[in-house]
């Protein structure tokens, strides 16, 4: 790692949206070079901690993409607080899987999964306050706020999330070589 | 299955494939639609895949594959006629009939849409009726249309009145003033022979009106140059740039000059076919161009031993556009005569050498075929006299926007921007639109410019906006107009329009950011950079322009926001709340959160 | 006879494109409408390159002597990006579920180029999946409208079940059949057209995943390897 170091660690937080939390898995999976890491950074709101809401930060990555208003608000909130924010993952970056669903009437898609579905002939459709309503369609992150970077993969490699971070860390543009760009 | 009335069709076209996209039309005429089956049908009677009918089928805007009603309401769509007041013209229709743009009314009696420029925006608002254009909309004119739509008369039995188009001559110089009578130009240049000919349209230094501005004495020479016996000369009257009308006029009141311009050409470069491809927005004109035909094979100046010259046989037939900008392109053109889908050819080579069905071809524009007929009655020294040392002659202009008088202007080239708003009676004028969407903008303090080739050229058209007009509203239109017209060939173009045109709807709409200003600029230079054809070209000048010399305009409109949500949050929970029932405050987004 | 591409001499023999001259001469040009076999198509434009200062698609463009071509500048690499990343705006990519991916050109020229998003706001075209063929799935929401299968089914199977239509954005594949479905087409399974798709569009079903992801072709290696050495 490059010996410049930062005065001060990176605060970080990280959030998952609509993903599968397959990123953060990933993240974790830079194994014990996540020591070193936590040499130069410092988390603050993430699933990895027990902070609910993020204070003011360095550095924001988001892994899922927009499927409901509590996502939205989060990714807002994020976007205020974090100086860089980073799309993290096909989902953050296209929507994912969940985008899918796009070409299909959400009040349909409510009325199958709670209506009409097999075995659910007599259910409702949940409309506790309570609960983040659906979106129409599911949004990549950038239909919403400005994203400064981009790692892709669903996961990203543990490798690629290793390298932005290091070059980021050392004050360099991050920069993925073949290998560590990959879409699935 | 064929029934009768399209095996008539059929016959009337001699089942040639490569007249489909005229089949297509009548049976568009006949039926109002092109339904599956009717597709299949013509595919197998032509005995071309049922994808290739289908393909050519939903290239053209004019051409429906679903039921879109029994009149179908076209409302003209340029900025000019925004400007004469279509927008609130088109609600009341809409209204009247209870429809939404673009739906069809349930009892399948009319649907209400949108349709590029139709060509009369110097007696605007227009609006095309099942293929047939009505001008000067009125609000009584469209209650008078509403009723005869509900009281179901067949369109051709509706009043006359409301089909006439006016010809506006507001400047005259030489080309309209010159007569040459039939024959005599032909005459002048069977005597002089095709390589007196060929020289004296290069001398003339007579440059094509259709937008290149290529030099036609060349086109002509290296057409009759090239290997083979068989050649074709076209007549591009596709005339679909915005604002442009000086061909739709030209055809009205100088076809027989243009016919004779296509005979001379065909005698000067040995060609035995011509066509007309007629815009088809411009069905008033097929009787005036068939019944010119008609006169001039009757005496002789078009068939068989034209004039009397032994084997110069010449004929010439009409071609319909149907609703396709790209088509005036010469290669889609050419791709569209052949009964093709309208997409540019990969160039070189050239149509002079590879054009119509692979042969040598000369296509020019309605105006220069009728310079290059005056050429040859009165010699390219004659001609040498008006204009400037790069563009002789004279230039039509199709002026209109905030203009006391609209319609054409011809001027020598040369003439300031500033001269043709004083004589067209605008006042307070901001910005004119040189060219077309596809052309340039000018500013006030351009006034003093030029129309040459040397300076600004111009294929004709002239949109005046004044000081109370939005420029990006403006900007906004030709974005639209572009995204309509792409034809999807190249990626560039075919994605890049439809981005441009929603950056601007949102930078119209007060909705957009700081992002979408640096992406417009990214988004035209690609296309500018890699597009396959002068659409893509050109189909980021206005906001180019516009991005340049009116800049306030766009940042005005614009919050101090890098990004902003590209759709609206709160109208995204609108299915969802629907769903649910719900309405309390977590179901919506609050004003202002966003941002 | 040579031309230069980025300084580099490369032959050619008379007929040959600038593609097909860098190609042989193991220098690879980004290109994804570009096929060995099939006439130039010239409409994805991924392989523009300057040619003597101007730009041109270098799958069109004839070598000839003495030709000055720029293939990997700033410029030009940043026009590619920006094509690739509109191919993905305008379709629906959803790789990690694509039974194509790692051996999809798409995905491989975006490797290439390192593009990290589609960065446009994704148009999330509405665009339908036939699954009525028994052994092929067309998914159109993945095409590119490169008409290599539309150009091999008319010009080696004789058959044009793929064609387009439409125009500008909306423009899109359809096939050969009044039901608008590829069971009911004549195609077969030894077609011609069911090889040349770039991308995951055109499917052999029940053959996706025998090779398991992340060992597929450009798993492996990149996209410009692959191409100048495929035996490798
Ligand atoms: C998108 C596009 C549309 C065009 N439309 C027309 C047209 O409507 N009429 C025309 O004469 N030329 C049009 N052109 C120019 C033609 O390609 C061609 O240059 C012209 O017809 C040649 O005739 P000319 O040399 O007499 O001008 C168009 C070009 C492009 C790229
Ligand atoms: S530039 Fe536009 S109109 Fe021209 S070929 Fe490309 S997509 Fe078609
Ligand atoms: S076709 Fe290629 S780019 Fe598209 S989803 Fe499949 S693998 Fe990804
Ligand atoms: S289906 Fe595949 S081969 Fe056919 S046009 Fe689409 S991307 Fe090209
Ligand atoms: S490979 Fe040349 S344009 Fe597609």
């Amino acid at each position: 790692m490059n010996p410049e170091r930062p005065k001060r660690k990176l605060r970080v937080a990280t959030t998952s949206l609509a993903g599968c939390f397959g990123c953060h898995m990933s993240f974790l999976d830079i194994d014990e070079r996540l020591i070193e890491l936590l040499e130069h950074i410092e988390f603050d709101a993430s699933p990895l901690t027990d902070i609910k809401t993020p204070g003011q930060c360095d550095l924001g990555l988001i892994e899922g993409g927009l499927c409901n208003a509590e996502n939205v608000h989060v990714l807002l909130n994020m976007r205020q607080k974090c100086r860089i924010l980073v799309a993290m993952g096909a989902c953050a970056i296209n929507g994912g899987l969940p985008a899918q669903r796009n070409h299909l009437d959400i009040r349909d898609c409510l009325q199958t999964v709670y209506l009409t579905g097999v075995g659910l002939n007599r259910g409702f459709i949940p409309n506790d306050p309570e609960l983040p309503l659906p979106l129409d369609q599911v949004h990549p992150l950038h239909d919403v706020v400005k994203i400064d970077y981009f790692l892709p993969g669903c996961p990203p490699p543990a490798d690629a999330i290793w390298q932005f971070l290091t070059d980021l860390i050392a004050g360099r543009t991050p920069q993925l070589g073949h290998g560590l760009i990959h879409y699935d | 299955m064929l029934h009768r009335g399209l095996s008539e069709i059929l016959a009337r076209h001699r089942y040639e494939p490569g007249r489909l996209v005229q089949i297509l039309r009548d049976v568009m005429q006949a039926e109002g639609y092109l339904s599956p089956p009717t597709i299949t049908a013509v595919a197998e009677a032509l005995r071309v895949p049922r994808s290739q009918v289908e393909g050519v089928a939903g290239f053209y805007a004019f051409f429906a594959t679903e039921f879109r009603g029994r009149y179908r309401v076209l409302f003209s769509d340029n900025i000019t006629d925004e400007m004469q007041g279509s927008g609130e013209l088109r609600r009341r229709m809409l209204d009247a009939f209870h429809l939404e743009l673009g739906e069809v009314s349930r009892d399948g009696q009319v649907s209400v849409g949108l349709t590029a420029c139709t060509g009369l925006c110097d007696q605007g608002p227009a609006m095309l009726v099942n293929g047939r254009p009505i001008a000067r909309l009125t609000p009584a004119r469209i209650g008078a249309i509403s009723a005869l739509i509900r009281g179901g008369s067949p369109v051709e039995q509706w009043p006359d009145n409301l089909f006439t188009i006016d010809t506006h001559v507001e400047r005259r110089d030489r080309l309209l003033d010159t007569v040459v009578e039939p024959g005599a130009a032909l005459d002048a240049a069977i005597t002089r022979g095709a390589t007196g000919t060929l020289a004296e349209l290069r001398a003339s230094e007579l440059r094509g009106r259709g937008g290149a501005g290529f030099s036609a004495g060349q086109k002509w020479t290296a057409c009759a140059a090239a290997p083979g016996p068989e050649r074709y000369i076209v007549c591009n009257a596709d005339e679909g740039e915005p604002g442009t009308f000086k061909d739709r006029v030209l055809l009205t009141t100088h076809i027989g000059q243009l016919l004779e311009g296509m005979t001379v050409a065909a005698h000067a470069v040995g060609a035995q076919r011509g066509f007309i491809y007629l815009r088809g927005e411009y069905p008033f004109l097929e009787p005036i161009v068939e019944a010119a035909l008609a006169a001039r094979r009757g005496a002789g100046l078009l068939g068989r031993d034209v004039r009397g010259v032994r084997g110069f046989d010449f004929d010439i037939e009409v071609h319909h556009g149907a609703g396709a900008y790209v088509c005036g392109e010469e290669s889609a053109l050419i791709e569209s005569l052949e009964g093709k889908r309208g997409i540019p050819r990969n160039r070189p080579p050239y149509p002079v050498t590879h054009g119509y069905l692979g042969k040598p071809t000369v296509v020019n524009n309605v105006e220069t075929l009728i310079a290059a007929a005056q050429i040859a009655l009165h010699g390219g020294a004659w001609f040498r006299t008006l204009g400037t040392p790069k563009s002789a002659g004279t230039k039509i202009l199709s002026v209109s926007g905030d203009v006391a008088r609209p319609g054409i202007y011809e001027y020598p080239f040369g003439v300031t921007v500033k001269q043709v708003l004083a004589d067209a009676g605008a006042e307070r004028a901001q910005a004119v639109q040189v060219g077309g969407p596809s052309g340039v903008l000018l500013a006030a303090h351009e006034f003093g410019r030029r129309i040459a080739f040397e300076d600004v050229p111009s294929a004709g058209a002239f949109m005046v906006f004044d000081e109370t007009r939005d420029i990006v509203r403006v900007v906004d239109n030709f974005a639209r107009f572009f995204a309509h017209e792409s034809c999807g060939f190249c990626t560039p173009c075919r994605v890049g329009t439809t981005l441009v045109k929603h950056m601007m709807g949102r930078l119209t709409a007060g909705e957009g950011s700081r992002r979408d200003l640096k992406d417009l600029t990214r988004v035209t230079r690609l296309m500018k950079s890699s597009s396959q054809c002068g659409l893509g070209h050109t189909a980021g000048n206005p906001v180019v322009d516009a991005l340049e010399k009116f800049k306030p305009a766009f940042v005005d409109r614009l919050p101090s926001l890098d990004v902003r949500p590209v759709f609206d949050l709160d109208a995204a929970l609108g299915p969802a709340r629907e769903a649910t029932g719900r309405d309390d405050p977590g179901a919506h987004f609050g004003h202002g959160e966003e941002t | 006879m040579t031309f230069t591409l980025d300084g580099h001499d490369i032959p050619f023999e008379p007929g040959q494109t600038v593609v097909q001259a860098a190609l042989a001469a193991g220098h690879y040009i980004p290109h994804l409408c570009y096929h060995p076999e099939f006439q130039p198509h010239g409409s994805c434009k991924v392989c523009t390159c300057t040619v003597n200062g101007r730009t041109a698609t270098s799958c069109t463009t004839p070598a000839s002597e003495g030709l000055e071509v720029a293939s990997e500048t700033p410029e030009i690499q940043e026009i590619r990006r920006d094509l690739v990343q509109f191919l993905f705006t305008e379709g629906n990519h959803f790789c990690p579920s694509c039974e194509q991916s790692g051996d999809c050109m798409l995905q491989a020229v975006g490797y290439e180029l390192g593009v990290v998003t589609g960065h446009y706001n994704p148009l999330f075209p509405n665009r339908p999946v036939d699954a009525s063929h028994p052994d092929v799935l067309l998914d159109t929401n993945r095409c590119i409208l490169c008409e290599l299968c539309v150009r091999a089914s008319a010009q080696i199977d004789g058959k044009s079940i793929f064609a387009l239509s439409g125009r500008g954005i909306t423009k899109h594949l359809i096939v050969n059949a009044e039901s608008g479905r590829l069971g009911d087409t004549q195609l077969a399974t030894t077609d011609k057209a069911l090889d040349v798709c770039p991308v995951g569009a055109i499917l052999r079903k029940r053959t996706g995943f025998r090779v398991p992801i992340g060992r597929r072709t450009y798993d492996a290696r990149p996209i410009s390897q692959v191409t100048v050495e495929p035996a490798k």
